[in-house]
């Protein structure tokens, strides 16, 4: 565990402050971004159905690509944040960590 | 296809079966060997990698039921099945974006352990772990109904002797391997359920050219337009929009999910491993379908509904269709192994929750050494087990679908408000997190008993007291409002100075364990 000195110290540091709300502001655009696609869905079935029954290609209608998107864009939603969480956040992570201690 | 294998004792069946009970028992043992301290009881040591956890996450999560489930409803009602699968991926994301690695950060074994971080150990420890429990035994009462009945229309085993088989089995390997032995059990079983779900799928494609546009074609002309259109599944939006919330928040609120997170070295490998997860089920969710709209198509919703009126069979007759007798044998073996895994999870959970948290930190206040608890975690295993298999009984013929809906919705309401709160906010206090989990864990289970699902379907009464099926958009919301107002009432000085601390670890993870 650190001593106190460091802990007071980090948390006025600038960049670990950037680092926590940045991380917040991530974290709640991509909740918000899931929680449009999934409410979105849910809005469409229960006051559009006949547009998602509009056929598209013989007898494939456009509700099944839009609910496998679904399903693919969750997945694609959480590797944008691996994604950034391992190249920028980590990095972040340890710059700070090596010029504070820890 | 006029006769069916299913329903009776098949060879290949049995010899799959076998060769599952034997070699996850072997890792049983193996892992027995390996599983003393709490760590390795509770956390496998915290030894699994990311890609090993994002499958074993995806093997507590994907059950029988829904494997079945969704199949079956594909094959009878079409597009509507299609809709109920997509529900059950996007609580996923949200667990990566808002909790995995602050719980990673933040624990040591359960959930409760980042609320009793910086909040006071009895108070908050004794609610978590009623929210936990209450969340576990919902889930398992479940499963366990839904294991008994399936493996009676599968293998044409009693009911009873079922149950007995799965407790029996989930026992010992959570006894003897712990968290080990649950994580291997969780692997083995998610390869085997996506391989067996890929080749069916695969199958089931070659009929149709390899091509889904051919397959929905089939389904169309056979079953009419309406089969690909959305029918009567949102048949009322709030109704819809309850569920949906206790589905997407009720996810990062399930005790043996969260308890995972625990078995990774570090916030990059949970964090790596709910991204491979989200994968695997969502991948999972699309086989499923597939099988679905194919046994619509090749064996027909007529035969699928004669053999039960759920349409549970249709994976494994399109198995059969498809692959004969031989293939027919590992996939019901495959759901077999299906079932064990989740309800492994979840005993351990459930286990964790009376140990650790009620044990350990609220009897003992804080002071055992680790033999003890230990000890005290496998009594739990036992003394949970059996009450699995009386459960299970006690419930027979019972329609239990409503209580994995009840149980995201107890995880949503009385679990996620208190955990996503002691994470980001400052303000929270004791008080406020308790009556917050009370809140939520009474309005969930008591919406339940007076919705039309209970108070008419199975109480009988001509009407419901609370008019929807979901308790989740008033539980929940709740839940969020009593913990803010009360923290505002009974602010906690003490709570409030550990934030900065909680905080250093809970983003850069120092001293995390």
């Amino acid at each position: 565990m650190q001593t106190d000195v460091n802990v007071a110290k980090m948390l006025e540091d600038p960049e670990f402050k950037a680092l926590t709300s940045q991380k917040n502001r991530i974290s709640l655009i991509l909740t918000v971004c899931e929680m449009v696609l999934f409410f979105g869905f849910i809005a469409l079935i229960a006051f559009q159905k006949p547009f998602l029954g509009t056929k598209i290609s013989g007898a494939v209608t456009i509700g099944i690509p839009i609910a496998v998107g679904a399903i693919v864009f969750s997945w694609v939603l959480t590797g944008i944040y691996v994604f950034w969480a391992n190249t920028k956040y980590d990095s972040m992570v340890r710059r700070i960590r090596e010029r504070l201690g820890g | 296809m006029e006769q069916t294998a299913i329903g009776q004792a098949n060879l290949t069946s049995i010899i799959f079966f076998l060769g599952f009970v034997a070699s996850t028992l072997g890792i049983t043992y193996w892992a027995a060997k390996r599983t003393r301290s709490t760590s390795e009881f509770y956390a496998a040591g915290r030894s699994i990698t990311g890609f090993q956890n994002g499958l074993a996450l995806a093997g507590d999560y994907m059950s029988a039921a829904s494997f079945l489930g969704i199949a079956g409803l594909v094959s009878t009602r079409g597009y509507d099945g299609l809709i109920y699968s997509v529900g059950w991926l996007v609580g996923w994301p949200i667990l990566t974006f808002l909790i995995a690695e602050p719980l990673r950060n933040l624990g040591k074994y359960t959930f409760a352990d980042v609320l009793a971080y910086r909040l006071s150990q009895r108070p908050i420890r004794t609610a978590a772990a009623t929210g936990s429990l209450v969340t576990v035994l919902f889930y398992l009462i479940a499963q366990m109904v839904g294991a008994g009945t399936l493996i009676k229309l599968m293998f044409g085993l009693p009911y009873e002797v079922a149950l007995i088989l799965v407790g029996t089995l989930m026992i010992a390997y959570v006894l003897f391997g712990g968290m080990l032995a649950t994580t291997w059990v969780q692997i083995i079983k998610a390869v085997l359920l996506l391989g067996g779900a890929t080749i069916l799928v695969l199958l089931t494609l070659s009929k149709f050219g390899f091509s889904y546009a051919e397959l929905f074609q089939a389904a169309s002309t056979q079953y009419g337009d309406k089969f690909l259109q959305p029918g009567g599944l949102v048949s009322d939006p709030i109704d819809a929009f309850s569920l949906g919330l206790a589905l997407m928040f009720g996810t990062a609120g399930l005790p043996h999910i969260l308890m995972r997170f625990y078995t990774v070295p570090d916030a990059k490998e949970a964090r790596k491993s709910v991204f491979y997860a989200t994968g695997f089920i969502g991948y999972f969710y699309i086989l499923t379908v597939t099988i679905g709209f194919g046994a619509a198509v090749l064996v027909g919703s007529k035969i699928i509904t004669g053999i039960d009126k759920g349409g549970n069979m249709a994976a494994p007759l399109l198995a059969e269709a498809l692959g004969g007798d031989v293939f027919l044998g590992f996939l019901a073996a495959v759901a077999f192994a299906t079932i064990l895994a989740v309800v492994a999870g979840l005993t351990l959970a459930g286990a964790s929750a009376l140990s650790h948290d009620l044990y350990v930190g609220v009897i003992r206040k804080g002071v055992a050494n680790e033999k003890e608890e230990v000890k005290v975690a496998r009594m739990a295993t036992v003394g949970l087990g059996v009450a699995a298999i009386l459960l299970g009984m006690l419930f027979k013929g019972q329609n239990v679908a409503f209580m994995v809906g009840l149980a995201f919705a107890v995880a949503a309401s009385a679990n996620f408000p208190a955990l996503v709160m002691s994470i980001f906010w400052k303000g929270l206090s004791t008080t406020g997190a308790v009556a917050s989990i009370y809140t939520g864990l009474f309005l969930a289970v008591g919406l339940i008993v007076v919705s039309p699902t209970v108070w008419v379907d199975i109480f009988k009464n001509p009407a419901a007291l609370y008019p929807l099926k979901n308790p989740g958009l008033f539980s929940m919301g709740a839940a969020f409002i009593v913990a803010i107002a009360v923290s505002l009432l009974t602010a906690d000085k003490g709570a409030e100075e550990k934030f900065s601390e909680e905080k250093l670890r809970s983003y850069v993870g120092i001293g995390a364990e």
